[in-house]
């Protein structure tokens, strides 16, 4: 079932939802000036580990030919991407460490170790995911354009072929991430302006190029008579990240329990009724410290969701005090083991590959009717809402 | 300079390894100083001058090039709870090109957060971030040949690099010290900054007259007094760094004696823009364009207004998509009434508004 009111959804009162935006406030406000010496040592420790990960891994490739090395090289080197990606990456431009005021590890200038442009993704993910997280039309997280991952969404033949779309995203998850922002269903419908499509794959074609160019021809070529054995070990390094960023990303919104919710939810949505749509929206794994470290603390997505900016090193405290407050307020909070979470995404995909009726919702309530529902462009997104303070652009 | 074409080559080269980063993003795990992606230094000694002033030898790093003018000052980032603030000195010490290291003398201002912990807190190895040399209040080349120097307090750290400049030139080439004269108010004789080295420079040279007062005894300097601390001032160029009340005094004096061409001042006490009031003129540097905006605007409307191309997400202060560099004044976040007032600082324009005047980079 898609929400198409989340107040009502949760049978809270105006005051009940308002009090927990206050809550919700108070814990960032505490976290903000919480944030010091230890966080910055922290960041910088996770980049030093990566950045000497990355070279011992490249050092390691160059006696490729022994298969030691190779091992020891590949595992470095994917764990090396891995932690760039997700826990440095992705965080930094989040504006997770702009507070640090070092133009080092800011979010106007990060580019990660991947195939998509940063400022694409700042746009596909920051604003358009995090802003309209879940809501179908707006949120092209749903399946990203080509998994069908909700039962509103229509079904359509070519949905039978999602158990393969789904591996060939898993293989090639670096480069799926890399399209995220041409959004390729406004493509397949011919509604994308061709003159920023261009732009975009330029960009991205750039980017991808000196990717290519630097695991596939300069590594390989530097191993001499190695070059065979350096060249499949990037690759492989290549998979394995992709493959694990991979289940990371789909246990943040595909496991049961993370709703969806319709266009008329985010009408008139007040900053508490945001907040509480991104608790509804998100699902967290459980897990040791190093699993969330290598999952970019990802795994708790729903505070990730709640504050996309403050520092992932205190997701796991912040944690705590958001599970107290779904529990006062009588609030699901999805989360489970990382099998488990992962096991329900993979199931829900194969599942959506059929027909609606021909299987059952793992949701609880029937299914909102399924509808077409045209996607939209920045220009036709809301603005956001008055009660947000004086800082936001009144609607013109 | 014919040694590090190669090494830029070989450099750019490197990015071919290490795209998306630089080559300097690994070299500084080995060494922090080789890196040229932000200037830094090394603190290699924190020298005290006197009980709340100390001079900080810092050993910059690679990108660093030592032919400041002497005078100019430096802008120094330190990391302070985990958070990098900048502040700018002047340089104390002379320029050579053959330099290892650069000076910075500072004193430790009450409130002064920054200053204090520069002084107090800084353990010799910190690594710190550097801006090039930057100010018009230089010794000109060649130098006058009659100079005043009026200095109150810290200021009179350019004017001390002025000196070891033409103390320096005279040791190497017999260059002969001009005829300069030199007012120094200091509230007692301990806090005055160099005083020794003051000393000892004004029994070497003939031409240097160095004249005290400690206005903790002997009140404040009194312009009428110039006539007979320096009785030919008119005829002199005039160097004149300390409080701002101190600078205003002198401007007064030079400008009644229609001499305020023959005047340079630095002033390092920060002025505060504007009255305290909220809003201002937001100017965005590189599109050249300005506009009035109020304290409940924020700069990212203003600067749509204004018809500059922001760029924009959320506008919510989630995404970052609109961060832009601060260049100079003053914002507030809207959020929660935090400001940012750090020249070159990052702040998201969605959220934030002008408090007085400032100047954004875009």
């Amino acid at each position: 079932m898609a929400i198409s009111d989340v107040q009502e959804y949760t049978h809270l009162t105006d005051e009940e939802v308002e009090q927990i935006g206050r809550e919700l406030d108070a814990i960032r406000a505490e976290v903000e000036e919480s944030r010091g010496a230890a966080d910055a040592a922290y960041i910088n420790r996770i980049i030093t580990i990566q950045r000497s990960l990355a070279a011992a891994g490249r050092v390691a490739l160059f006696a490729s030919n022994r298969k030691p090395a190779w091992a020891a090289g590949v595992s470095m080197l994917a764990l090396a991407k891995i932690l760039e990606n997700m826990e440095i990456g992705h965080n930094v431009m989040h504006g997770q460490w702009d507070w640090m005021n070092d133009p080092e590890i800011h979010s106007s200038n990060w580019e990660w170790d991947t195939a998509q442009p940063a400022e694409q993704w700042k746009h596909s993910h920051n604003y358009v995911h995090h802003q309209f997280t879940n809501v179908l039309g707006y949120d092209n997280d749903i399946g990203y354009g080509i998994l069908r991952m909700a039962r509103e969404q229509k079904w359509s033949p070519f949905n039978l072929g999602q158990p393969v779309y789904n591996s060939l995203l898993a293989l090639l998850f670096e480069w799926g991430v890399a399209l995220h922002d041409l959004d390729i269903e406004r493509i397949r419908k011919g509604e994308k302006d061709p003159k920023e499509m261009k732009r975009q794959l330029k960009q991205i074609f750039r980017k991808g190029r000196n990717q290519v160019i630097k695991d596939y021809v300069v590594y390989p070529a530097l191993s001499g008579r190695n070059w065979k054995t350096t060249l499949s070990a990037n690759l492989t390094a290549n998979v394995i990240r992709n493959l694990w960023s991979y289940v990371i990303i789909f246990c943040g919104h595909f496991p049961d329990g993370a709703m969806h919710f319709t266009e008329e939810e985010i009408e008139d949505e007040t900053r508490s009724e945001w907040y509480l749509r991104q608790i509804l929206g998100a699902a967290n794994f459980k897990g040791g410290p190093l699993l969330h470290i290598l999952s970019g603390n990802l795994g708790f997505q729903i505070e990730h969701h709640l504050y996309p900016d403050l520092p992932s090193n205190r997701y796991a405290e912040i944690s705590v005090r958001v599970q107290e407050l779904c529990d006062k307020y009588d609030l699901p909070y999805t989360t489970g083991p990382l099998y488990r979470q992962y096991g329900q995404a993979l199931r829900t995909i194969m599942k959506l590959s059929l027909p609606n009726r021909m299987t059952s919702s793992d949701q609880p309530e029937p299914p909102t009717p399924s509808r077409d529902r045209k996607r939209k462009t920045d220009a036709e997104r809301p603005p956001r809402r008055k009660e947000l303070g004086g800082w936001m652009r009144t609607a013109s | 300079m014919a040694a590090t074409i190669p090494w830029t080559r070989l450099r750019t080269a490197g990015a071919k390894l290490t795209t998306p980063l630089h080559p300097d993003d690994y070299l500084r795990l080995l060494n922090p100083l080789w890196s040229e992606r932000e200037l830094r230094g090394r603190v290699e000694e924190v020298r005290p001058e006197t009980d709340d002033a100390a001079t900080l030898v810092i050993r910059p790093g690679w990108g660093w090039r030592y032919d400041h003018r002497p005078g100019q000052y430096v802008g120094i980032g330190v990391q302070v709870d985990g958070r990098f603030q900048w502040r700018s000195y002047s340089v104390s010490s002379p320029p050579r090109r053959d330099g290892r290291t650069i000076t910075i003398t500072v004193r430790a201002m009450p409130e002064g957060k920054l200053s204090s912990h520069l002084v107090n807190g800084l353990a010799p190895g910190t690594i710190v971030r550097l801006a090039l040399p930057e100010g018009d209040f230089v010794l000109p080349e060649p130098p006058p040949a009659k100079m005043l120097f009026l200095v109150g307090g810290s200021g009179v750290t350019p004017v001390m690099a002025m000196l070891r400049t033409l103390d320096r030139r005279a040791q190497k080439d017999g260059t002969p010290m001009p005829d300069v004269v030199m007012h120094y108010s200091s509230p007692t004789p301990e806090r005055m900054i160099f005083r020794d080295e003051l000393d000892r420079l004004e029994e070497t040279y003939d031409g240097l007259t160095i004249h005290r007062l400690h206005t903790d005894t002997d009140g404040m300097l009194d312009l009428a007094d110039l006539d007979h601390i320096c009785p030919d001032w008119r005829e002199r160029e005039t160097y004149a760094c300390g409080p701002a009340p101190m600078l205003d005094a002198i401007t007064e004096h030079f400008e009644a004696a229609g001499l305020e061409d023959h005047l340079h001042l630095e002033r390092f006490s920060l002025e505060l823009g504007g009255d305290g009031g909220e809003g201002g003129t937001i100017t965005f540097r590189t599109t050249g364009k300005t506009i009035e905006a109020d304290g409940a605007t924020t700069v990212l409307e203003a600067g749509e207004e204004a018809g500059v191309g922001m760029p924009y997400g959320c506008r919510m202060g989630i995404c970052h998509t609109c961060t832009l560099t601060l260049v100079s004044g003053k914002v507030r976040d809207l959020r929660n009434g935090e400001e940012f007032d750090q020249p070159n600082e990052q702040v998201q324009t969605c959220v934030t508004a002008a408090v007085g005047d400032c100047t954004l980079d875009i």
